[in-house]
């Protein structure tokens, strides 16, 4: 139960972790096709 | 020149007077009836639009290619009412569609080249129909086959007398390892069940807001579980890999059917020759989910299909079945598509293997779940079931024997 425990907690850890390290380096699955910064509309 | 500007003065009113009646007469001339629709041919038809909708190919293809505006007859830019251009948001769309539009984009990801992918009408055709009717006979037929099972055979019990002494069959940072592997697998399932059922399934049931929140949670959980799975993966392989290389004792443990041909248990090692399937399938189908998962986490940026198929071309190996070449190249979009599917059916079919290992673990077989649930097995357990390591272990490692 003990292993059981500690294994879902490291996996939440494990996710929130990632979940963070990919926001601090900025890498997003929805940036790759869209963007709403500095969008140029004509020349 | 004044006698002219008065007879222009007053012919003018007349001029203008026949005009307007015969632009009235015209007006009241045309039949109501008669449609213009069917005199041009750049117009679609209903058929025409239906069919597209459907994905044929129509009639007034060629004629809508061309149809894609004319911008040298658009008004000049610095004149009152000037356009930017010749050609309507209609027109600008058809010149895309039919590859005739001089496309510039600020974008700089690979999919910013692809405006209009209609190759993904077959992904999402199969996404929303033939995959999820694979989804409920694949999950559901095994589950049916292990309730069958169940009640055919029942549970596997312990044949000979408890002895009442254990035996340390997994250590605590194996079952670490095995249970953080079984609860991100376990969310990682459910919520891509959900993912792929929610439009047809989920949305009808509980109206598109409430799913709207589950469906944000869902997305959440799976893209960021999947790290939990990732590492649980690896470590299992490393910690198990040792003791799931095949050998001689797991063909005559498939002879004999694991004990259910002919009754009897063969012998077998820690693991058996029906554990070491599950391991090699959660490492080798695991590890598929999870390079296609991670194609599916950083869009674009590393494209498994392209290459697969051009190298499967390169053998020749779709005419050995009698199939015409892979498609190749893809578009950036298509190898998403691909991935999404792949990533979904070897998902699928690892769940439905799962699923018998969750029941033979737990339900079907008596004594079984203590292993990974306390770590320790009675020692007649392990010696009908795993007798050469029960000897092993129980033999010349006293230590790991432990009185009640």
């Amino acid at each position: 139960m003990k292993a059981f425990l500690t294994a879902v907690v490291a996996m939440v850890v494990i996710a929130a972790g990632a979940y963070q390290i990919l926001e601090v380096i900025n890498v997003s699955t929805a940036k790759a096709g869209t963007s709403s910064e500095n969008v140029r509309l004509s020349d | 020149m004044s006698r002219f500007i008065a007879v222009f003065l007053i012919c003018l009113p007349v001029l203008l007077g026949l005009s307007a009646g015969s632009e009235a007469d015209a007006q009241t001339n045309v039949p109501p009836q008669t449609s213009t629709v069917d005199s041009n041919p750049a117009v679609s038809k209903l058929d025409d639009i239906l069919r597209r909708q459907e994905g044929l190919k129509t009639a007034d293809d060629v004629i809508r290619a061309n149809e894609t505006g004319d911008p040298d007859a658009a008004m000049p830019t610095t004149d009152q009412l000037g356009t930017l251009g010749g050609a309507s948001d209609a027109d600008l769309w058809r010149a895309f569609r039919f590859g005739k539009a001089d496309i510039t984009t600020q974008a700089r990801v690979p999919a910013a080249t692809t405006l209009i992918q209609d190759g993904g009408m077959w992904w999402l055709d199969f996404r929303r129909g033939p995959l999820q009717t694979i989804a409920i006979y694949l999950l559901g037929g095994t589950l049916l086959a292990l309730a069958l099972f169940y009640l055919i055979r029942g549970r596997i019990r312990i044949e000979g007398e408890k002895t009442g002494r254990t035996l340390l069959r997994f250590q605590a940072f194996e079952r670490f390892g095995h249970w953080m592997l079984a609860s991100s697998f376990v969310l990682l399932g459910v919520t891509g069940l959900i993912s792929l059922f929610g439009r047809t399934v989920l949305i009808p049931a509980f109206g598109h807001e409430a799913f709207s929140s589950v469906a944000i949670v869902c997305k959440w959980v799976h893209n960021n579980v999947s790290w939990a799975f990732m590492i649980a993966l690896i470590f299992v392989f490393i910690i198990w890999v040792v003791h799931n290389i095949p050998d001689r004792t797991d063909l005559r443990w498939l002879a004999k059917g694991g004990g259910l041909i002919g009754g009897g248990h063969p012998p077998a090692k820690k693991f058996n020759a029906g554990q070491k399937l599950i391991f090699w399938a959660v490492i080798l189908l695991g590890g598929s989910i999870s390079l296609f998962g991670l194609s599916l986490l950083f869009p674009f940026e590393f494209n498994l299909f392209g290459h697969t198929f051009s190298w499967l071309n390169g053998l020749g190996a779709p005419g050995w079945f009698g199939f015409a070449d892979l498609p190749y190249p893809l578009a950036p979009q298509e190898e998403m598509q691909y991935a999404q599917l792949w990533h979904a059916l070897i998902s699928l079919i690892l769940t439905a293997i799962i699923f018998a290992h969750i029941y033979l673990g737990s339900i079907g077989m008596e004594g079984a779940f203590d292993a990974m649930g306390k770590g320790e097995v009675e020692e007649q357990w392990a010696r009908e079931h795993h007798s050469i390591w029960a000897e092993e272990v129980a033999g010349p490692k006293p230590a790991a024997r432990k009185e009640p």
